[in-house]
């Protein structure tokens, strides 16, 4: 029974990891600006599949691919925010939100007029290696490579909000946005530069998940809802609470797995997610 | 107000929300180094000729002009490094940062961040409670030390005119009697106050000079020390 289940829960820790890289930049943005991306997923996807054309035309390490597509992918949250979503801001909760639905599928589409639909991978040597702790338990080292990141990625942020002022211009810009104006605060830029950050994130978070998984244009709408869900479990105060978040939705997806089998995983991680939706709508870390 | 050097003069503004006229065409000058103060009733026109002062508001028409240079229209970002700092009504601090970064984050343009150390223990020997509390999440703290953060927050930008905004609102008499002492410490430091209260005898009493508004307009101005109570409320509801 725990031989059973040791696997799962360390795979499902792991995984959470992966998850809370793919929430993270989402989080950001909505604690930030209260709009809900919806092209979150696909803007992601679409850095995997920049990483994907980077690979082919330069044959490097998936890893090195990061050097380009975290830039690119900054400079595509910059414009996107200053383009697209300033222009709508003010205009009341609708229209961000649709311009964001509009994103999602010209992305979608663009994607899949470039790509095909056949499924893509980022290859690389991690994605099929084995730790082996017992002969019951193993670490994939790709899950924990990505867990390993996640956790970085997390404390840099943390670090980068807590101490330099760009940080904590986000910070003051989130609280109150006329306050933040009247101390200097350009917030529409701002605004950008988040975006741009978050981006970078979704950049970070398309390598690993193409590392990891199989990749279609239309994959973005999946890592959406598993975005959406890490925020809901997780809650918006806090970059831990993230974190929290994905583990727990990576571990209801892959115990469920072993009641229900691995057809149904995604449907338990919806069902905790509506769960935490009725129970505790603020969140479960949340204060208040 | 002959005399001194005038350091932010307005224009003939005029203020629309829609089609509404909010401000009509108000002019008043502010000498450089005085306490002048802008009196009025709820929806007088006051905050609304604030808010334009500071760059939340596009005038309609008219002018604003700080240190010799036409203002008009600025963004609020672009105003504070000219050197206005406006204190909002209801504070307006950032509720979940901690008291230090509240003010470290008062000194975000370029100008002020230079020196932000210096500034920042100048506003800790003015409000020790602040320094005292500087780890605490903003929101912990009391109303009166919540304003006191409000003002700091404003010092730290290190600004040669500094606007309140019906600073006095809501807090008790005992603490609203500090918070104008701390005003006339900072005035006398050499920066130039704008008071914008709805509480008639305390404005007189604190500033040189006074403009009564109503309705949009100013209907009354004259020296502080001049001005009786009695026609300052006269004007004031226009009665």
């Amino acid at each position: 029974m725990v031989q059973d289940f040791a696997q799962p829960i360390l795979n499902g820790i792991l995984l959470g990891g992966l998850y809370a890289v793919v929430g993270i930049g989402m989080a950001m943005i909505f604690g930030i600006m209260r709009i809900t991306n919806l092209a979150h997923g696909d803007l992601m996807v679409l850095a995997s599949y920049l990483s994907l054309v980077i690979i082919s035309g330069l044959g490097i390490n998936p890893f090195v691919t990061l050097v380009i597509a975290i830039p690119v992918m900054f400079f595509v949250g910059l414009i996107v925010q200053s383009a697209l979503i300033n222009r709508v801001l003010k205009k009341g909760n609708e229209p961000p939100l649709l311009v964001t639905f509009g994103l999602s599928i010209i992305i979608q589409n663009a994607l899949l007029l470039i790509f095909t639909p056949d499924a893509k991978m980022l290859m690389n040597s991690l994605s099929t290696k084995s730790i082996f702790l017992t002969n019951y338990l193993s670490v994939p080292v790709i899950y924990l490579v990505d867990f390993i990141i996640a956790v970085a990625l997390i404390l840099v942020f943390n670090q980068f909000y807590q101490k330099t002022y760009l940080g904590r211009a986000i910070r003051a810009a989130s609280d109150d946005e006329g306050a933040a104006e009247l101390v200097g605060i350009n917030t529409r830029r701002i605004y950008g530069i988040a975006m741009g950050i978050a981006m970078v994130t979704a950049a970070i978070a398309g390598v690993l998940v193409g590392m990891t998984f199989t990749f279609y244009p239309f994959t973005g709408t999946q890592y959406l809802i598993i975005a959406f869900g890490v925020i809901v479990i997780g809650g918006l105060n806090s970059l831990l609470g993230v974190l929290v978040g994905g583990v727990i939705l990576g571990l209801a997806q892959l115990i469920g797995a072993e009641f229900v089998g691995t057809g149904y995983q995604l449907l338990v991680g919806y069902i905790i997610l509506l769960l935490v939706l009725v129970v505790r709508p603020q969140g479960i870390f949340a204060k208040n | 107000m002959t005399t001194a050097n005038i350091i932010l003069q307005v224009d003939n503004v005029d203020i629309y929300y829609g089609d509404f006229q909010a401000i009509r065409n108000v002019s008043f000058q502010v000498p450089e180094r005085s306490i002048i103060s802008i009196i009025g009733s709820n929806g007088a026109g006051k905050s609304t000729l604030l808010k334009a002062i500071a760059g939340l508001l596009k005038p309609y028409s008219g002018k604003i002009i700080f240190k010799g240079k036409d203002i008009t229209g600025l963004m609020a970002n672009k105003i504070v490094a000219e050197g206005i700092s406006l204190v909002p009504e209801g504070r307006r601090i950032f509720p979940r940062m901690t008291v230090y970064e509240n003010l470290i984050i008062g000194s975000y343009t370029p100008k002020a961040r230079r020196k932000n150390k210096e500034l920042l223990n100048k506003v800790f020997e003015l409000f020790p409670v602040l320094k005292e509390k500087s780890q605490q999440i903003a929101s912990n703290l009391s109303g009166g030390q919540q304003q006191m953060l409000a003002i700091g927050r404003a010092l730290m930008s290190d600004p040669e005119l500094i606007i309140f905004d019906e600073i006095s609102l809501g807090l008790a008499p005992l603490i609203v009697k500090e918070i104008y002492q701390k005003i006339s410490e900072i005035n006398r430091e050499g920066t130039t106050v704008v008071l914008v209260e709805q509480d008639v005898r305390r404005s007189l009493k604190a500033s040189e000079f006074s403009y009564v508004m109503r309705g949009g307009e100013i209907v009354l101005t004259g020296k502080s020390s001049a001005l009786e109570e009695e026609d300052v409320k006269v004007a004031y509801f226009g009665l």
